[in-house]
C-alpha cells in the first residue's frame, strides 16, 4: 500500500443519494434543480400535477408550491397517492404538500389554498416562482394571465391535460431557449476532420505510418485507424489529381483498398485496426459541414447584433460564427473515440486533437473578449462556458418558445405560421393531432359551460350520465369547427376520404374524452407526470433537448406525438 | 383472451362502497368508441377486484407499479424481490425512506402501499423468483415485471412458456414487462407461446461488449480500461484472499487508487471515484421520471387487459412493444415484434436457431463468446450435440470428464449444419442452435 496515492475522500451523503441521476445531468444540473422554485396550479382530480411534482421532489428540486383550493373528498382517495383517509375534509393543497415533502427532506414545500381566481389577481403573486405548471381545467382568462406573465418575465409555463386515456401538455418557453449541453448520442459526435486535417495531424499520421509495409506484424496491427485513413487518403489523392473520395462509388473503392491492405497472414486472419478504419469510411469521410440548425443560429438576429444586454449564449455564438466564416468549419471538439492502438500512440493522438481544440478555443475566446470590450459588457463570460460551447458546437439547439393556445369562450383559434403544417399533420393516418383538437374542444366546452346558473365552477363534459350524449355531441361539433377553421386558414384541401377519416377520428377521440367525464386515470396521469417532469428537468438544467412545444399521449394505442403549434 | 386475465364472476361481494372509485368507475361503467362490445361489460368491477396479479421487482419500477395497480383498483397483489434498500435507491424508489435502508424492498413497499391505499392486500415475498415453482405462478391472472436483470426476465419468460397447456386456457399468463436505462425504456406485453417472447426479443437487449483482456493487460487507453484492470487483474494478483464486495467503500477506494496509479503510468486522464464505482458495479443511470413513464405504461396495459376498457397491447397480430426515448424531445415507437419460429423458448421446435461459429476457435473461446453474443447471452453453458457431450459444467465430475475438449477447435468437434443443445442452469429450458461456419 505504501506506493499508493493518499486516501481519497469518498462520495458525500448527497452524492450517494443522487448517484444514479448525477451520472446523467452532473453537478451543474443538480445545482440548477436545487435553485428552482416550481409552482403547481392544481385542479380537477389533481393527479397529473402531483405525479409530476413527485418526480421532481425525488431528484431534489429546491422548492415547490401547490396552489389548490379543493377540499379532500372520498373520490380523491381512489386516484391520488398523496392523500390518506384522515385528510378527508382538509385542504388538498396542504396534505398533498406534506406527503410529497416526506419523499425528500432536502426539498422545501409550500401550499396556497386561496381560490386561484382571487389569488392570481394579487400583484407580484407569481414573482417567487422560476417555473409554472398549470393543470386543466382552468379558466381561459387565468391561463391567459399566466401566459402573459411567462412572456413578460421569461418563466417557463407548462399547461397539462390528463383526461381518461388521453393526455396532452404544451410548453411555453422563452422566445430564445438555447441548449449547449444537448448530450448527443455518442455515435453522432465523432468529428475527426479527416477531410480537413491540420499540419500536426498529418505529421502524426505520417510518423505512425512510415514504412507501413515493412512494419513488424504487431506494429502493423496497432497503427491507430485514424493514421491509417489519413495515410491511404494521401495515397488516393496522389492517384486522383489531389481529390479525396467523395462519391459513394469512390468511397466504396477506397474502402476496398483499405480492406485489401490489412494483413491476413496471422492467427486472427485479419487486423482489428484495419477493420475499424473500414467501418468508418462512409460515415467519417464527409466534409465537416455544420447542420442547418446550427447555421440558422449564426443567422439569428440576436446573433448578428450583439449588445451589452445580450445573453452570453449569443456573444459566444457570434464569436463561433466568425470562426466559421473565416475557416468554413466549427472549432475542433477535441474528443477521439477509442480504437485499437498502443497506449502511448493513442494518448499522443488524443493530444494532437486536444491541442488543436485548445487553439481553436483560444481564437474563439479572443473574439468573445473583443465583443465584450466593444459592447461594454461588465462581467466577462466564463471561459468554461466558451469551452463547452466549442466542444458541442455541432449539436447546439435553439428552441424558439412560443405562447400557448388559450381557448377563449368568444373567439376562434388562429394558427398563424403553423397552420399549413398542422393541417397537413392532421390528415396523416395515425396522427394524434385530432386528440389535441379534441382537447381544445374540451377546453372550449369548459370555457362556455358552468356547473350551475350562478357561474362558479365550470361544467366538465360527461360529468353526469344523463348528459353524456349531448355533451359528446357538443364537444365533437366544437372539435369539427376547430378542424374546419384550421383547414380553411391553411387553405388546405384534403380529399374527401382524408376529410371523412379525420372527422371520424375527431368524433371518436371526443367521445372517448367525454366518456371519462373529467376523470383522471392514475396510470395515464402517472405516465404523463413522468414525461412532464422529465421535460421540466431538461428545461431547468438546460441539458438534453426539450419538447417543442406540444406533446400528446394516446393511452389506448400507447403512442406519443410531438408537434409544434 | 379476456378470460385469461379477467374473472367473469358476479360483482356481488366486491367493494360495495364505490364512492372512492368515482373516477375509475366512469371508465368501468361506460363503453367507449374503441371498446370491444363482446368483451366489455359495464360495471364489471370484479374484473380488477378479483384479479390476482404478481409484480416481480420492488425497485424503481416496482414501487411505481405497486402504487399504480393499487390505484387502478387491483386488490390482490403479490410482489417478489430479494433485495434490501440502499441509500442510492432513495432518489426514485419513493416508497422508501432513509430509515428503511437495509430492510427488504418487497416487505417495505407492500406495507407502505397497503397503508396508503385502503382495501388493497399486498403479499410480499422477499426472495428469488427461482424459489417458486409452477404451482405458485399458476395462481395469478397476469404478471408485471419491473426488473433490471435480463437473466431473471428470461427465467420467468421460459417458466411461463413451459406452463402452457394448450387444452387449458387458464395456463396462459400474460407477461407485461418494463425496463429503463437513463432517459430510455420500453414496455411490452407477451402472451406466452402466442406472441413474441422475451427470448424472441433477446437481440434487442445486447450486452455491452467487454474490453479484450490484452487491452487491459498491456495497452490501456481509456480511464475505464485502467479501472477494469484494477478490478479484474490487480485484485486477483494482490488481494486474492479477500472476496471483492463492490458495496464496501474500502474495496472501491482500493480499486480506484490502483486504477489511478495505472492511469498515471500511461498518462491517461479521467479516472474518478464515481467512474470506478460505475464501471465496477456496472451502474446504469436511473431516474424517477423514466420509471414513472414505463411503469405506468405497463400498468395501463394491465388495467386494459383485466377490464377490456380499451384495446391493449399484445393481442396477437397487433402492437406489443412500446419503445420510449426521452433525451431528445419525446419519442415513442410502438410496434408488433414478430414471434420467431426458431426461438429456443417459444418456437415450434421444428427449427433450431442458426448460430455463427468460428471453425478455428477453440471450444473454450466459443463457450466464453456465448456470454456476450446478443442472441445467446449464456454465462454458464453446457453443450451437447446429438452424439456427444462437448462440455458440461453443471456437474463437477462431468466437467472433469469433458474439460479436455476445451482446447480443441470447433471444426474438430462439430460439423456445419449440426445441431447443438445448450443448457444453462439459470434457465429452465434448453436452447437449440444450428452451427453455421463463420466466413
Ligand atoms: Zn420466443
Amino acid at each position: 500500500m505504501a506506493d499508493l496515492p493518499p486516501p481519497v475522500q469518498g462520495p458525500t451523503a448527497k452524492e450517494k443519494k443522487y448517484d444514479r441521476q448525477l451520472r446523467l445531468w452532473g453537478a451543474t444540473g443538480q445545482i440548477a434543480l436545487e435553485n428552482s422554485h416550481i409552482l403547481l396550479i392544481n385542479s380537477g382530480p389533481g393527479v397529473v400535477g402531483l405525479e409530476t411534482l413527485k418526480n421532481l421532489v425525488l431528484p431534489g428540486i429546491g422548492n415547490f408550491t401547490i396552489q389548490d383550493s379543493a377540499v379532500v373528498s372520498e373520490d380523491d382517495l381512489g386516484v391520488n397517492f398523496f392523500l390518506e383517509e384522515e385528510h378527508l375534509g382538509g385542504f388538498r393543497a396542504e396534505h398533498t404538500c406534506n406527503l410529497l415533502k416526506e419523499l425528500n427532506p432536502d426539498v422545501q414545500g409550500n401550499f396556497i389554498t386561496e381560490p386561484v381566481e382571487t389569488w392570481l389577481t394579487q400583484p407580484e403573486v407569481l414573482k417567487p416562482y422560476t417555473f409554472i405548471l398549470a393543470a386543466a381545467p382552468i379558466r381561459p382568462e387565468l391561463l391567459a394571465r399566466l401566459s402573459a406573465h411567462a412572456d413578460a418575465v421569461l418563466v417557463p409555463l407548462f399547461y397539462i391535460h390528463s383526461v381518461g386515456f388521453y393526455s396532452h401538455f404544451s410548453v411555453h418557453l422563452p422566445p430564445a431557449f438555447p441548449v449547449v449541453d444537448t448530450h448527443p448520442s455518442p455515435e453522432t459526435t465523432d468529428d475527426l476532420r479527416l477531410l480537413k486535417p491540420w499540419p500536426e495531424l498529418l505529421e502524426y499520421a505520417a510518423a505512425k505510418t512510415a514504412n507501413l509495409d515493412a512494419m513488424a506484424a504487431d506494429d502493423h496491427g496497432h497503427v491507430p485507424y485514424i493514421a491509417l485513413l489519413l495515410h491511404y487518403l494521401e495515397e488516393w489523392k496522389k492517384e486522383h489529381g489531389g481529390q479525396v473520395p467523395t462519391t459513394y462509388k469512390d468511397k466504396t473503392a477506397f474502402r476496398t483498398i483499405l480492406s485489401k491492405a490489412a494483413r491476413t497472414d496471422n492467427p486472427e486472419g485479419g487486423e482489428e485496426n484495419f477493420e475499424e478504419a473500414v467501418a468508418v469510411v462512409l460515415k467519417s469521410l464527409n466534409p465537416p459541414e455544420p447542420s442547418s440548425a446550427v447555421k440558422d443560429i449564426f443567422k439569428a438576429p440576436e446573433c448578428i447584433l450583439v449588445t451589452q444586454q445580450s445573453a452570453s449564449f449569443w456573444v459566444i455564438a457570434h464569436a463561433i460564427g466568425l470562426f466559421y466564416t473565416k475557416y468554413g468549419v466549427l472549432p475542433v471538439p477535441g474528443a477521439v473515440p477509442d480504437m485499437k492502438a498502443r497506449s502511448a500512440d493513442y494518448i499522443e493522438l488524443q493530444n494532437v486533437y486536444k491541442t488543436k481544440a485548445r487553439k481553436d478555443l483560444a481564437e474563439v475566446l479572443d473574439s468573445v473578449r473583443f465583443l465584450e470590450r466593444n459592447t461594454n459588457r461588465s462581467a466577462p463570460i466564463d471561459e468554461k462556458d466558451v469551452e463547452a460551447f466549442c466542444k458541442n458546437a455541432a449539436h447546439i439547439k435553439l428552441v424558439r418558445g412560443r405562447p400557448l393556445h388559450v381557448v377563449q369562450a368568444d373567439s376562434s383559434l388562429t394558427w398563424g405560421d403553423r397552420a399549413k403544417s398542422m393541417a397537413q399533420t392532421l390528415t396523416f393516418p395515425d396522427s394524434l393531432v385530432p386528440i389535441y383538437i379534441a382537447f381544445l374542444a374540451w377546453d372550449k366546452f369548459i370555457a362556455t359551460h358552468n356547473a350551475n346558473a350562478l357561474g362558479g365552477a365550470p361544467k366538465i363534459p360527461g360529468e353526469s350520465d344523463a348528459d353524456m350524449d349531448t355533451d359528446t355531441e357538443k364537444v365533437t361539433s366544437i372539435a369539427f369547427k376547430i378542424a374546419d377553421d384550421l383547414i380553411k386558414e391553411a387553405s388546405a384541401s384534403p380529399d374527401e376520404d382524408e376529410y371523412a377519416a379525420v372527422k371520424t377520428q375527431i368524433g371518436e377521440f371526443g367521445q372517448e374524452l367525454v366518456r371519462a367525464g373529467g376523470a383522471e386515470l392514475h396510470n395515464i396521469s402517472a405516465l404523463s407526470g413522468g414525461i412532464v417532469s422529465q421535460e421540466v428537468i431538461k428545461v431547468i438544467t438546460e441539458q438534453y433537448v426539450p419538447v417543442d412545444n406540444t406533446c400528446i399521449f394516446d393511452g389506448v394505442r400507447s403512442k406519443t406525438a410531438v408537434i409544434r403549434v | 383472451m379476456a378470460d385469461a386475465a379477467a374473472s367473469s364472476q358476479p360483482t356481488a361481494g366486491s367493494d360495495t362502497n364505490r364512492a372512492r372509485w368515482k373516477y375509475l368507475d366512469r371508465i368501468l361503467n361506460r363503453p367507449g368508441p374503441f371498446t370491444d362490445p363482446d368483451e366489455f361489460r359495464p360495471g364489471n368491477y370484479a374484473s380488477v377486484d378479483r384479479a390476482k396479479i404478481l409484480v416481480i421487482g420492488a425497485g424503481g419500477l416496482g414501487c411505481e407499479i405497486l402504487k399504480n395497480l393499487a390505484l387502478s383498483g387491483f386488490k390482490d397483489i403479490h410482489v417478489i424481490d430479494m433485495d434490501t434498500i440502499d441509500v442510492s435507491n432513495l432518489n426514485r424508489q419513493f416508497l422508501f425512506r432513509a430509515a428503511d435502508v437495509g430492510s427488504y424492498k418487497a416487505e417495505t413497499a407492500a406495507r407502505f402501499v397497503e397503508k396508503r391505499v385502503k382495501g388493497v392486500k399486498i403479499t410480499p415475498y422477499c426472495g428469488k423468483i427461482q424459489d417458486k415453482d409452477e404451482s405458485y405462478y399458476m395462481q395469478f391472472a397476469m404478471i408485471v415485471c419491473g426488473l433490471d436483470s435480463i437473466e431473471a426476465r428470461r427465467w420467468i419468460n421460459a417458466t411461463l412458456v413451459g406452463m402452457i397447456d394448450e387444452n387449458d386456457p387458464d395456463t396462459l399468463k400474460p407477461l407485461i414487462d418494463g425496463g429503463t436505462e437513463g432517459f430510455k425504456g420500453q414496455a411490452r406485453v407477451i402472451f406466452p407461446t402466442m406472441t413474441s417472447c422475451i427470448e424472441c426479443q433477446l437481440d434487442m437487449h445486447a450486452p455491452r461488449a467487454a474490453v479484450p483482456l490484452c487491452t487491459l493487460a498491456t495497452i490501456p487507453r481509456q480511464p475505464q480500461h485502467c479501472i477494469e484492470w484494477a478490478h479484474i487483474i490487480a485484485w486477483e494478483e494482490e488481494r486474492k484472499d479477500i472476496t471483492l464486495d463492490t458495496d464496501d467503500p474500502e474495496h472501491i477506494t482500493w480499486l480506484y487508487q490502483k486504477a489511478l496509479q495505472r492511469a498515471q503510468e500511461f498518462n491517461i486522464p479521467g479516472v474518478t471515484y464515481s467512474m470506478t464505482q460505475g464501471v465496477v458495479k456496472n451502474i446504469i443511470p436511473a431516474i424517477a421520471s423514466t420509471n414513472a413513464i414505463v411503469a405506468a405504461s405497463c400498468c395501463n396495459e394491465a388495467f386494459k387487459l383485466a377490464t377490456n376498457a380499451n384495446p391493449f397491447l399484445g393481442f396477437p397480430g397487433t402492437d406489443n412493444y412500446m419503445m420510449y426515448t426521452g433525451d431528445e424531445s419525446v419519442y415513442t415507437y410502438t410496434f408488433e415484434h414478430q414471434k420467431k419460429d426458431d426461438c429456443p423458448v417459444c418456437g415450434s421446435g421444428a427449427v433450431a436457431r442458426p448460430l455463427e461459429v468460428n471453425p478455428s476457435a477453440t471450444l473454450q473461446e466459443f463457450v466464453e463468446s456465448l456470454a456476450e453474443r446478443p442472441e445467446a447471452q449464456l454465462k454458464k453453458p453446457s453443450i451437447r450435440t446429438g452424439t456427444s457431450s462437448l462440455y458440461i459444467q453443471s456437474l463437477a465430475d462431468l466437467e472433469q470428464q469433458t474439460r479436455h475438449n476445451l482446447v480443441r477447435k470447433m471444426d474438430d468437434l462439430v460439423e456445419e449444419g449440426e445441431e447443438m443443445v445448450i443448457t444453462d442452469k439459470a434457465f429452465p429450458t434448453q436452447f437449440r442452435y444450428k452451427v453455421i461456419w463463420k466466413k
